[in-house]
């Protein structure tokens, strides 16, 4: 297989896979039994399932709830369902390897992807790149020694009139400044959330008398 | 502050308003809905929707009752409606806000759509990345479901609507309506050959109706208020209505402003906006998203509408306004615009697949102060083979940003080069493939 990091060989080191696993396999294995992946999420799998006439469909919802099991996606929850779906490994490993937004080996327990594309640069992503580089030491594509973050430099995240911002795991962090990451980074921590995450989005928020 | 009516953005303005189901329903929310269902026939919204002159916001700009038109009239079997929420354009953040905000507006104007078009199943499509938003979506629906509005035989009348969250999983391609058809279906997101279109052979060869959220959200107020309401708001008889401009950028003010289409540029990013952000004055925008060319600020009194963004060189596309002030290289500007090309090319097509690798390739050596000044006319030749020569839009949109720069900015090209010539720094390097 080729690969278009090997092109131009260099900065597009946003590639989440090949992080090697090392100190993270230790807490993303948990324990769960000898259970198998589709015994685990029967009834979710099944409401699933019935919203699409074709089954092929559900196959992106089923390897996200494979990915919310592990933290990525295994190679048996993908044999799993590509049995489940009545299609070939390869079909599966073809759709998965398309999207960016799934891991095929372990990650961080925060993943940070932070936003690069124009819009944001012009408001200063590069900068927050460089903070978190110097405050948690690792490079983008690296995790922290302790397997708590990972750093992505991932393109446009709709979030352009609020930039600088990133996204930690499922949540939205914008507008961010140098106290605001020490802030979210230090809850997460601590905490494991933050309450700087954005909520529903509305910019510029109403005026309200002030103008 | 505003001037004018706002329409889509005026629930989620006022003070106190969740977007719940009984927030959305004490401001007239489902009123459309249920003065539409059993009472208007079906080919008549779609003459209600054609006559509003309502067209696409999602970029294309296609007039959405037209579109609806397309579906074959006898088909027998499930026809599919899909709202495509994947809004990955690079300067667009308004399809986020609609849902987060007031999601109840999007599911009515879905439902409005599968009527008009005979659909008892709608898939939303939104980008895998808004988890948020698909959880207000999901959670709207369940509201809509218990009292009645989705599900079946809505509000007694025997017409049954379904409506599904779908989340994609990070590709800027899956907002190209056949790309999201095929990664609906569970495939790699890869654009179809058209023809056929989607409206007769779409979702599972299926016909189908592609809209975005924007424009979907627009349906309520057009049967409420009647097309001819529409008709006269904006710049008419080709770009009716309201628009939701995201500005970004080197603005004061940035974020989501609905005005009436036909504003100038000048009056959006000074009046609404707010003006530059430092004293610096503007040296560029881009009007409609990455895909739009740039244009200088002599182009400031340009009317945001389709035709006259169009005849400015550039186009209104998703309505993402990006302004950049004086002191922007926009060699480095057109370079971050092309490595996200770059990077989200799906690589169907060779043009788009190794032209855009090629494009920044060349980019990336004159932005180092490596460049020749035969890369120039690398460029542009470049820019000329994948333009038109793909099988999706994509490959117009990405040489966008490098022809519309040296078009307007080839000194800073040339200073760049020349630069490079005088330090004696050049080294060649093939272009292509090692």
């Amino acid at each position: 297989m080729w690969s278009w990091g090997s092109v131009i060989g260099e900065t597009r080191a946003v590639d989440i896979r090949s992080l090697s696993a090392g100190p993270l396999r230790a807490y993303q294995h948990q324990d769960c039994g000898s259970m198998t992946f589709l015994e685990k999420y029967k009834d979710e799998i099944a409401d699933i399932l019935s919203r699409y006439p074709v089954m092929r469909s559900a196959l992106i919802p089923l390897l996200y709830v494979a990915q919310r099991d592990q933290g990525y996606v295994t190679e048996s929850a993908m044999q799993e369902i590509a049995h489940l779906l009545r299609l070939t490994p390869p079909q599966v490993y073809e759709t998965i390897t398309f999207y960016t937004m799934f891991n095929l080996k372990p990650v961080g327990k925060f993943h940070i992807q932070v936003c690069k594309s124009l819009m944001c640069a012009l408001v200063g992503s590069d900068t927050v790149i460089e903070w978190i580089k110097v405050k948690l030491g690792i490079a983008p594509g690296e995790s922290t020694a302790d397997g708590l973050f990972s750093l992505s430099v991932v393109e446009c995240l709709a979030a352009c009139g609020t930039g600088p911002m990133m996204q930690i795991n499922e949540d939205y962090y914008e507008q961010l400044t140098e106290g605001k990451l020490d802030r979210i980074l230090a809850d997460l921590r601590s905490t494991g959330t933050s309450p700087l995450k954005s909520g529903p989005f509305m910019w510029p928020e109403p005026v309200t008398g002030k103008g | 502050m505003p001037k004018h009516e706002l329409i889509l953005l005026k629930n989620m303005m006022q003070p106190g308003y969740t977007g719940s189901l009984t927030d959305y329903e004490k401001t007239g929310g489902y009123q459309a809905l249920r003065n539409t269902l059993g009472k208007i026939a079906p080919a008549d919204v779609t003459t209600i929707v054609r006559k509003s002159g309502l067209r696409g916001r999602g970029g294309a700009g296609f007039p959405t009752g037209v579109k609806w038109g397309f579906l074959p009239k006898d088909y027998q079997g499930p026809r599919y409606l899909c709202c495509n929420a994947d809004e990955s354009e690079p300067g667009t953040f308004k399809d986020r806000q609609l849902m987060e905000r007031d999601p109840h507006q999007v599911l009515e104007g879905i439902v409005l759509a599968c009527y008009a078009i005979g659909s008892e199943t709608a898939y939303i499509y939104i980008r895998g990345e808004m988890v948020l938003g698909s959880k207000i979506l999901e959670q709207a629906i369940g509201e809509a479901r218990v009292a009645g509005y989705i599900g079946k035989n809505i509000l007694g009348t025997g017409i049954n609507v379904d409506v599904w969250v779908h989340r994609g999983a990070g590709a800027y391609i899956c907002g190209e309506e056949t790309a999201l058809l095929e990664s609906l279906e569970g495939k790699r997101g890869l654009p179809r050959i058209k023809p056929p279109f989607p409206a007769t052979h779409g979702l599972y060869n299926k016909p189908t109706v592609v809209n975005n959220v924007e424009t979907l959200a627009n349906l309520p107020h057009i049967i409420t208020r009647g097309p001819e309401w529409f008709a006269a708001i904006g710049s008419p008889p080709k770009s009716t209505g309201t628009r939701v401009f995201c500005v970004s950028g080197h603005v004061k003010r940035p974020g989501n402003y609905e005005v009436p289409m036909g504003m100038t540029v000048r009056e959006l990013v000074y009046e609404y906006a707010g003006g530059m952000r430092s004293d610096k004055p503007m040296k560029a925008f881009i009007p409609g998203g990455a895909s739009a060319p740039f244009l200088t600020p002599a182009h400031l009194d340009v009317k945001l509408d389709f035709e006259h963004v169009a005849a400015a060189g550039s186009m209104l596309g998703s309505g993402g306004v990006t302004v950049m002030e004086e002191g922007t290289s926009m060699v480095w500007a057109a370079l971050r615009l092309m490595e996200f090309f770059y990077h989200e090319s799906c690589g169907k097509c060779s043009p788009c697949r190794e032209g855009s690798s090629w494009l920044v390739q060349t980019m990336r050596r004159i932005s180092a102060k490596r460049g020749r000044m035969e890369d120039l006319e690398t460029l542009l030749d470049l820019c000329k083979n994948i333009a038109g020569r793909t099988v999706c839009a994509f490959g117009d949109a990405e040489v966008a940003p490098i022809q519309s720069t040296l078009k307007h900015w080839r000194q800073e090209y040339v200073d760049l080069i020349n630069e490079a010539e005088t330090a004696n720094l050049i080294r060649p390097e093939p272009v292509g493939r090692p």
